[in-house]
């Protein structure tokens, strides 16, 4: 088998290649490496698993310094929430079990009430924490979101976050190389989200195991950083466990002067560095792909994988339109659990709950997209909308915008920031109901026992909130006064 | 980590697509101070009837499958989620290997850090493993680590094959922890030379 630890510094080499050697310690055999890891990030739901095995394990932390931590997965998001609220009594327990426990560890905390807090992958660059050619894990399988800004990112397990907690390093096998060019424009009205929705039904909810991906392209170029976040969010829901946009003028723009990144010399001495990971022209990876975007339309998933999913005013398919026999079946099992037929139109089907939120689309220039639809408009009667922002700064940003009176007068809820309702970590409000949502995953009951939803972007979703029925954010009439 | 060389028992059919880790214990049932009693919640909204009722039609509530120690299902096996409590819950319903074509990453790793053991199987023989299994489903399958083979009552072997390190650790329940500590030196002097190479690594935020 090919060895990859000892490169000829003359070849071309890609991005990830760089950035893997730049974190090597020792060849473990079988493709299998020792690597440095120069981020770890906790959370209440399985940060605390991993801080109470540590402490079963008598270990102690390596590089307490190098650990966040933050409160967001089971606290209450509901406006005016005190520190020990969690979504029940339990989940108050964990959360107070994890202050004190990362209290006495000494690692850099970001608590409820804390200005900083939020969830954790719009924390992470936000602050600054996570930077370009930086190793980060999290136990989180959407810790790839921070990819965007050109951090070597992924979500692990709370095990694999003990040893990291005690030793600073993690084994690691080796994955191939993936590069997925988007050529070509984005069409006016046509998002990020779309983007990433429509590559995962090309692609397959398969498509990237065992594979880091790199996209590029002038699509991605032309990208703000939060829409890059928005696209690496969801390479997981196309099992990549790691998916990155290696870092540009515009990566460097986003990260100075943020809380956590280098300052004065140091960030001159790190921008030199960061200049340098980028794919070397003429390096190769295992696969390439290229996908033309001029045509891409609004994207909307019909069914139970995030690869359910058509342009916004497509049909819905039918199980005898797959040869192979596993997606047939899982086809029609998500018909059944999504009570659609084939052949049905997704555009104009009624919903329960509009959805804004998660750290797939619940950032700043989200939460405006959402809003120039639903200004001086109402969601529809009948409709349960909800808005939660990302972070407890994309929150307060959005106030001194006036958004947040945007939300309220439309009709949405505005809570205060953490991961609510994007999986059912406890509350169970939309259990039963039909939600069209921002946020990554359609699994059947991720969002509550029953519960259909229909992943689309923040644009969708508001026009959707207000029309009470799925609507092309293109397409929706014009406001009144 | 918990040893793990061979296995022989009943072998449970989900041969779908895509099981997800919200599917192996939905999101509910990890807000808990304890990780025991994750076997209760395994496949919870698949095992019980919308009243909480146990699902008398799912698979692993019947016999003789509600003492299956190895889980046979198709590609993409533990997509989603980092949960590790999913393959904690399948560990303490009793089961100590899945066998698919392929597995979602996070899953797939922490898998061997909870006494299970993922193997890799093309799909065609997986199904041909099932359709023997059919008329007698009560009798044994053996996912053998040691010879990296799996066989089946009918005298059919199909071979598989772990990552080495993995495989060590599990056949002599290795400590990775420990493993890694004794490369103590290799880390001490990689973090010498980082530190004067990538400084705001480990200075943060100056």
């Amino acid at each position: 088998m090919e060895r990859t630890t000892e490169i000829d510094a003359l070849s071309p080499r890609t991005f990830f290649e760089k950035v893997w050697s730049d974190h090597f310690i020792a060849d473990l055999g079988d493709n299998t490496h020792l690597l440095q890891i120069d981020r770890l990030f906790l959370h209440e739901l399985s940060g605390s698993v991993t801080i109470r095995e540590l402490q079963e394990s008598k270990r102690v932390p390596n590089s307490p310094k190098q650990v966040f931590a933050v409160i967001d997965h089971v606290v209450s998001t509901a406006p005016g929430r005190g520190p020990n609220d969690g979504r029940n009594a339990t989940a108050s327990e964990m959360i107070q079990q994890t202050r004190r426990a990362v209290n006495a560890m000494g690692f850099t905390f970001f608590d409820v009430g804390d200005p900083r807090q939020g969830i954790v992958h719009v924390v992470s660059p936000e602050l600054g924490i996570a930077l370009p050619g930086l190793s980060l894990v999290c136990g989180d399988s959407h810790t790839c979101t921070v990819g965007a800004i050109g951090a070597l990112a992924w979500g692990i397990g709370s095990t694999e976050g003990i040893h990291v907690l005690a030793t600073g390093t993690l084994q690691q096998v080796k994955p191939k190389t993936m590069r997925i060019t988007f050529a070509g424009a984005l069409p006016a009205g046509v998002t990020a989200k779309d983007l990433v929705l429509s590559l995962i039904g090309r692609i397959g909810a398969n498509g990237g195991i065992g594979y880091a991906v790199e996209f590029a392209g002038p699509v991605v170029r032309a990208m703000s950083i939060e829409e890059r976040l928005t696209l690496c969010n969801m390479a997981i829901e196309f099992s990549a466990k790691y998916g990155f946009v290696p870092p540009d003028e515009k990566t460097f723009e986003y990260l100075h002067g943020r809380e956590f990144a280098p300052k004065g010399v140091a960030w001159d001495h790190a921008v030199e560095y960061w200049r340098s990971l980028p794919t070397d022209a003429g390096a190769t990876f295992d696969r390439e792909l290229t996908i033309d975007c001029s045509t891409l339309q609004p994207q909307v998933t019909w069914g139970t994988s995030p690869q359910h999913v058509m342009n916004i005013d497509g049909t819905v398919p039918a199980p005898e339109d797959f040869s192979d026999a596993g997606a047939r079946t899982l086809v029609e099992r998500a018909l059944e659990y999504q009570r659609l037929q084939p052949g049905m139109s997704i555009a104009g089907m009624p919903v329960d709950v509009a959805y804004i939120g998660a750290c797939t689309n619940a950032r700043l220039s989200d939460l405006r997209n959402a809003a120039a639809i639903l200004r001086g408009r109402k969601v529809a009667q009948g409709v349960l909308a909800i808005c939660v922002p990302g972070s407890t700064k994309v929150k307060a940003d959005a106030e001194a915008e006036g958004l947040d009176k945007v939300f309220i007068e439309a009709g949405f809820e505005w809570h205060e920031s953490g991961c609510a309702m994007c999986g059912n970590g406890g509350a169970q409000r939309l259990q039963d109901l039909r939600v069209i949502s921002t946020t990554n995953r359609n699994f059947e009951g991720r969002q509550g026992p029953r519960t259909r939803t229909h992943l689309a972007s923040p644009a969708t979703v508001a026009a959707t909130a207000v029309a009470g029925v799925v609507t092309d954010p293109r397409r929706l009439p014009p406001a009144k006064g | 980590m918990e040893q793990l060389r061979k296995v022989t028992g009943v072998a449970a059919p989900m041969l779908r697509i895509n099981i997800d880790t919200d599917q192996i214990i939905p999101a509910r049932f990890l807000v808990r101070i304890t990780e025991e009693g994750l076997g209760a919640s395994l496949f919870y909204n698949w095992a019980h009837l919308p009243d909480g009722a146990p699902n008398p039609e799912f698979l692993l509530n019947r016999q003789p499958w509600t003492g299956a120690v190895i889980l046979l299902a198709d590609r993409n096996f533990g997509c989603g989620s980092s949960r590790e409590a999913a393959p904690r819950a399948l560990r303490q319903f009793g089961f100590r290997s899945v066998i698919a074509p392929s597995f979602g990453g996070i899953f797939y790793n922490n898998c061997f850090r909870n006494g299970i053991l993922p193997v890799q199987l093309d799909i065609d023989h997986i199904k041909a493993l099932a359709a023997e299994l059919e008329p007698t489903p009560a009798q044994g399958v053996t996912v053998d680590l040691e010879t990296e083979m799996v066989s089946t009552p009918g005298g059919q072997r199909y071979a598989f094959t772990a990552p080495r390190l993995m495989r060590r650790m599990l056949l002599e329940g290795l400590d990775e922890v420990a493993l890694t500590e004794t490369f103590g030196a290799q880390i001490k002097e990689f973090r010498d030379q980082d530190g004067v190479r990538r400084p705001w690594v480990y200075h943060i935020g100056e």
